[in-house]
């Protein structure tokens, strides 16, 4: 840490009932302190109507060296997508 | 023209425009990149404010427009508070310069989105919008410094108590505003002086500073046309462009 602060991760909401999206991140003391600078440097042009603050340190983040036996093993297993079965008619947005 | 209203719209505008100069004027001497962003910010949206005054005030005079009403006056013509006009002396000075004026700016919208004049009354309710998260944030700052350390404490400690003969001004009434507010056009300015000094007691508690008592000198010729020896400079320097370019456009 340096003298800025705890660093945080900013996710913004675009409409409500929309899922909230990575932004980007800031520097800041305290959570009113993050709340704001993330209104004042990532909402100014009207991206999102709710904000999510949370400290990088509180992520937990899988290890980029973990990728291999973490993500690999699903490569060749495309059957797990739902792209195998027929539709019956008429059955839409499935 | 009503010369009255005109004054009054001036009034409202260059309180606004001034004080939206020395937030821009911060701009890369924050502390902290997020607060640099952030004072220029709350800069943008007193200008955003200042146009909308000056655009009225334009359309009342009939032969002119904001651009110049903005930076073709000369300085006894501006009609702002003495407190916007000073100086960025360090980020204490800047935030309690903020906190009395959001404090007011607050609770005079607040009654002005009532104003009967119409035009007043929409700007106004624009503003209070912005106004309300100024004042949280610059409210925030004065916990959080007062509250802070010790060396914090002191110095804004010390901003509040020089700051403080500028602020009995915000109050000051003349014939113009009387009549303005006999006609439900301006705002009551005994109950703001009261809302006033509710809020910045209650913020002040909350950051454990302590309110300072009646300044010894009080300027309150600011709505006049009087100003304290910064003005000068930040006219040289704010009209500086259009003086050059005078058709400079964006």
């Amino acid at each position: 840490m340096d003298n800025q602060g705890d660093l945080w991760e900013v996710f913004i909401q675009p409409k409500p009932g929309r899922p909230f999206k990575h932004a980007g991140s800031l520097h800041a003391y305290d959570k009113s302190m993050a709340m704001e600078a993330a209104r004042d440097l990532y909402t100014r042009r009207g991206e999102g109507t709710g904000l999510w603050l949370v400290k990088a340190e509180d992520i937990v983040a899988s290890q980029p060296e973990d990728a291999e036996s973490f993500f690999d093993p699903a490569d060749d297993k495309v059957y797990r997508h739902p792209t195998f079965y027929k539709m019956p008619e008429g059955a839409k947005h499935i | 023209m009503n010369q009255e209203l005109y004054q009054y719209t001036l009034r409202l505008a260059d309180t606004a425009l001034i004080l939206s100069h020395r937030l821009c004027e911060y701009t890369s001497c924050g502390p902290f990149l997020e607060e640099d962003l952030a004072s220029m910010n709350t800069g943008l949206d007193l200008i955003g404010q200042a146009e909308a005054f000056l655009k009225y005030a334009a359309e009342m005079s009939g032969n002119t427009n904001e651009d110049k009403l903005a930076f073709q006056r000369n300085e006894e013509d501006y009609k702002n508070f003495h407190i916007v006009e000073y100086p960025n002396t360090d980020f204490g000075y800047l935030v309690t310069r903020q906190f009395y004026m959001d404090v007011f700016n607050y609770f005079n919208y607040s009654q002005l989105v009532n104003s009967k004049d119409v035009t007043i009354a929409a700007i106004a309710g624009k503003a209070i919008k912005e106004v309300t998260y100024h004042l949280k944030r610059s409210s925030e700052w004065i916990v959080r410094l007062g509250d802070g350390t010790a060396e914090s404490k002191e110095r804004i400690q010390a901003c509040l108590n020089d700051l403080w003969m500028y602020v009995d001004e915000f109050f000051e009434t003349d014939e113009i505003h009387e009549n303005l507010q006999r006609q439900g056009i301006a705002a009551d300015l005994d109950v703001i002086r009261k809302q006033w000094h509710q809020k910045v007691e209650e913020v002040l508690q909350e950051a454990t500073l302590t309110k300072p008592e009646g300044a010894k000198y009080s300027l309150v010729y600011g709505k006049d046309g009087g100003h304290t020896e910064y003005m000068g400079f930040i006219l040289c320097e704010m009209q500086y462009l259009n003086n050059r370019y005078p058709e400079a456009i964006w």
